[in-house]
C-alpha cells in the first residue's frame, strides 16, 4: 500500500480524498495556490505545499510544479480528484514517467476516450449502441445534409473535442443546417482550438443516465449501478439520484453490461463512468455518450446505495489489489439523492457569488451526508468552480430520501454569499419531480415557471418581526458596549452627521 | 421603539419594547399585540417564539440589501425608523436620476458591449464580468444613455463597485 498520496486538487473533493487516506493510514499531502492557503483541504491534510498563483494554469493545472512537489515530499501516488488534471493524459503519462502512481486509468485509455470521434470508432467495434449519426467529423455541408436527411430531423451538431455544451447546436430542419454548422464549427474552434464537428439524431426529452464501473489491474470489471443525472442547467448537473426512477433491474443489467464492455474495450482500470442518453419512450433505448475517466462529483450517491467506498477502492486498485467482490455480490439498497450546493445567486441569473462565508450552519441527522469544502470565515475565491458542497439524502426508498432532504435543507444556512440552496426545495416539492418525470429539459422548465409562495403571508409577518427584533438588539448591544453616556452621545452625533451629510 | 419594516413590498408597523431587566418583550404588529419572545443564540441567528410557535431566523447583511431567512426562504427586508429624516428623504428620491450598474459579485471585467454615450434598452447587456470560470453579462436597469464606463477592461472589481452609469 502507498505511504503518502499527493492530492492534486482543492475544495470538497480534496477533503474527500484526504478522509479516505486517513482511514487507510496513508499520509496525505495537499497543494494550494496563493488564495487557498486557508482552504479546508490545506487545514485537513498531513502536509501542504504552495504551488503558485491563483490562476489555475499557474497552480492546479501546472504539471511541472505538481510533480516537483510530489517528488520533493516523497509521495508514491497522486490522486487527481475531478476537474483540473484528472482527465489529462499527459499528466497521467508524466506521473508514470516520474515513477509516481497515478490513481486513475492509463494515459492510453484516457486518450482513447478523450476524443469523441476516436472513442466512437473504438466503441462501434465493440458493438456499443450509439445515437444514429456520423462517427467521423463532418467533411462538408453536403455530407451533413445527406446524413441528416437519412436519419431524420431534428439533429444535433456537436464538437468532437467538446464538453460542457460548447459547440452544440440543435437543428430542426434542412434550412437551418448550413448556418448552424458554421456556428458550431467556429464555436468549437474558439473553445477547443479544434473545429471538428459531427452530427447525430436529436433525442427529444432525453434522460441522462450514467453507469459507474470499477476495474482492477487484473482484468476484473464490474458495474455498480446507474445514476440519474437529468436535472441539469446549462449542461451542468445540479441534482443526481440512484436508482433512476426510469431504470428497472432488467435495464440496469443491460446498461451495466454495455458499460463493462466499454471499459474493457478501452483496457480501462480504476473508477470510471459511462454516460448514456436514454430515450424515455417504451423501448427505453439507450445510447453511449462518453466515458468520464475519473471519479465523478456525484460518486457519493453510489456509495450510499452500494455500501462501498469508491475512493478507498480507487486507492486499493491503484496499489495493485484485486477487486474484493464480484458482480453478483453488488446490491443496490435504498435510495440516495445529491444536491450540488453552488456559490451562485439563484434569484439573479445564477450569477456566481464568491466571497466570505460569515455564518455557516450545517444539516445532520438520519440519512444525511454532507461533503463540504468550506467553513465559516472562509473566503470563497473567484478563481475556481463554484461548487461549495454536496448534500446527500439517503432513505430506504425514494420517498424517504426526499423527506429527509426536505427536512435537512432548512437546517442548512450559508450566510454572506449567495447559494442555490433555495432551488432544491422547489425541486423536491414539484409534482413532476416527485413522480419521477424528469429529463434534461426539466430544470429549465421549472425555472421558467412562476414561483408561487402560498404560505408567504404568515412568513412575511414573521420576517418583519424578526427584522425589527434584530434592530432592537443591535441598538441595545451598541448601548451596552460602551459607557451609557458616551454611547448615547456618539450615536446622536453619528446620526446627525450621516443625516446632515448625505 | 417603532419601525416600519417592508418585506417583499408589504410594510408592517412594528412597535417593540424590550425590558432589559426581565428580558420580556412587548410587540405590536400594526397596532395588534402579539405574544413574542426572542433570543440570539449566535450572531445573526435568532430564535423567536410568536404565540408559542417557534421560528429560527437568520440574517444576512449584504452590501446591497438586508435578507431575512425564515427556514430556507429568504425575504428582502427594509427597516426604517419613521421618525428619521434620512429615511423620509430617501423614500422621495427612489427611481429618479442616473442609475448605477454595479458588479453583482467580485470578478474581472472582460469587456464592454457598448461605448460611452451609446443608447441602451432596458435589459440590454452593457458589460461582461468573469468570476468562477463563468462569464456574466450585466444588463442595463433602464432605457437610456450610457453616461460613463467607470472601470477599464481587465480590471478586478468587488461586489457593489460601479461599472457604468446609465441615465
Amino acid at each position: 500500500m502507498f505511504k503518502k498520496i499527493l492530492i492534486a486538487n482543492r475544495g470538497e473533493i480534496a477533503v474527500r480524498v484526504i478522509r479516505a487516506c486517513r482511514e487507510l493510514g496513508i499520509l496525505s499531502a495537499a497543494i494550494y495556490s496563493d488564495v487557498d492557503r486557508a482552504g479546508l483541504h490545506v487545514l485537513s491534510a498531513d502536509e501542504a505545499y504552495s504551488i503558485g498563483a491563483a490562476a489555475a494554469a499557474e497552480s492546479y493545472l501546472n504539471i511541472g510544479k505538481i510533480l516537483t512537489v510530489a517528488k520533493r515530499c516523497g509521495a508514491d501516488a497522486i490522486h487527481p480528484g475531478y476537474g483540473f488534471l484528472s482527465e489529462n493524459a499527459k499528466f497521467a503519462q508524466a506521473c508514470a514517467d516520474a515513477g509516481i502512481k497515478f490513481i486513475g486509468p492509463s494515459a492510453a485509455s484516457m486518450e482513447m476516450m478523450g476524443s469523441k470521434t476516436r472513442a466512437r470508432q473504438e466503441m462501434d467495434k465493440a458493438g456499443v449502441p450509439f445515437v444514429p449519426g456520423t462517427s467521423h467529423g463532418l467533411e462538408s455541408a453536403q455530407q451533413a445534409r445527406d446524413v441528416a436527411a437519412k436519419i431524420g430531423y431534428p439533429v444535433m451538431l456537436k464538437a468532437a473535442a467538446g464538453g460542457g455544451g460548447k459547440g452544440m447546436r440543435l437543428v430542426g430542419s434542412a434550412q437551418e443546417l448550413q448556418s448552424a454548422l458554421k456556428a458550431a464549427q467556429s464555436e468549437a474552434q474558439r473553445a477547443f482550438g479544434d473545429g471538428e464537428v459531427y452530427l447525430e439524431k436529436a433525442i427529444l426529452n432525453p434522460r441522462h443516465i450514467e453507469m459507474q464501473v470499477l476495474a482492477d489491474e487484473h482484468g476484473n470489471t464490474v458495474y455498480l449501478g446507474e445514476r440519474e443525472c437529468s436535472i441539469q442547467r446549462r449542461h451542468q448537473k445540479v441534482m443526481e439520484e440512484v436508482p433512476s426512477p426510469l431504470v428497472d433491474a432488467e435495464l440496469r443489467r443491460r446498461m451495466g453490461e454495455v458499460a463493462v464492455r466499454v471499459a474493457q474495450a478501452a483496457h480501462y482500470h480504476n473508477a470510471g463512468t459511462v454516460e448514456f442518453l436514454v430515450d424515455p419512450t417504451l423501448e427505453k433505448n439507450f445510447y453511449f455518450l462518453e466515458m468520464n475517466t475519473r471519479l465523478q462529483v456525484e460518486h457519493p450517491v453510489t456509495e450510499l446505495v452500494t455500501g462501498l467506498d469508491l475512493v478507498e477502492l480507487q486507492i486499493r486498485i491503484a496499489a495493485g489489489e484485486k477487486l474484493p467482490f464480484r458482480q453478483e455480490d453488488i446490491l443496490i439498497r435504498g435510495h440516495a439523492i445529491e444536491c450540488r450546493i453552488y456559490a451562485e445567486d439563484a434569484d439573479n441569473n445564477f450569477f456566481p457569488s464568491p466571497g466570505k462565508i460569515e455564518t455557516l450552519m450545517t444539516p445532520a441527522g438520519p440519512g444525511i451526508r454532507l461533503d463540504s469544502g468550506v467553513y465559516a470565515g472562509w473566503t470563497v475565491p473567484i478563481d475556481y468552480d463554484p461548487l461549495l458542497a454536496k448534500l446527500i439524502g439517503y432513505g430506504q426508498d425514494r420517498q424517504q430520501a426526499i423527506a429527509r432532504l426536505t427536512r435537512a435543507l432548512p437546517e442548512y444556512f450559508v450566510g454572506g454569499i449567495k447559494t442555490n440552496l433555495g432551488l432544491f426545495r422547489r425541486i423536491l416539492e414539484d409534482g413532476d419531480f416527485q413522480s419521477g418525470k424528469i429529463d434534461t429539459g426539466y430544470l429549465d422548465r421549472l425555472l421558467a415557471a412562476k414561483v408561487g409562495r402560498e404560505d408567504m403571508g404568515v412568513e412575511k409577518s414573521v420576517a418583519a418581526i424578526a427584522a425589527a427584533v434584530f434592530s432592537v438588539l443591535d441598538s441595545t448591544a451598541n448601548q451596552t458596549a460602551t459607557k451609557p453616556g458616551a454611547a448615547a452621545e456618539s450615536s446622536w452625533k453619528r446620526t446627525a452627521r450621516t443625516e446632515g451629510l448625505t | 421603539m417603532i419601525y416600519d419594516v417592508t418585506i417583499d413590498g408589504t410594510t408592517f408597523r412594528l412597535d417593540l419594547n424590550l425590558d432589559r431587566a426581565t428580558g420580556r418583550w412587548r410587540c405590536l404588529v400594526d397596532g395588534r399585540e402579539v405574544e413574542l419572545d426572542a433570543v440570539l443564540p449566535q450572531p445573526d441567528v435568532l430564535s423567536i417564539l410568536i404565540e408559542g410557535k417557534a421560528w429560527q431566523i437568520r440574517r444576512e447583511r449584504l452590501a446591497s440589501s438586508l435578507q431575512i431567512w425564515v427556514g430556507d426562504q429568504s425575504y428582502a427586508a427594509e427597516v426604517s425608523d419613521p421618525r428619521s429624516l434620512r429615511n423620509r428623504k430617501a423614500r422621495g428620491d427612489a427611481g429618479k436620476g442616473p442609475r448605477h450598474l454595479v458588479a453583482p459579485m467580485p470578478g474581472k471585467v472582460v469587456r464592454f458591449l457598448v461605448e460611452e454615450n451609446a443608447a441602451v434598452e432596458a435589459g440590454q447587456g452593457v458589460v461582461v464580468v468573469e468570476a468562477m470560470k463563468m462569464q456574466n453579462e450585466i444588463k442595463s436597469p433602464k432605457k437610456g444613455i450610457v453616461l460613463k464606463l467607470s472601470v477599464s477592461e481587465g480590471a478586478a472589481v468587488n461586489a457593489g463597485d460601479v461599472l457604468a452609469i446609465v441615465e
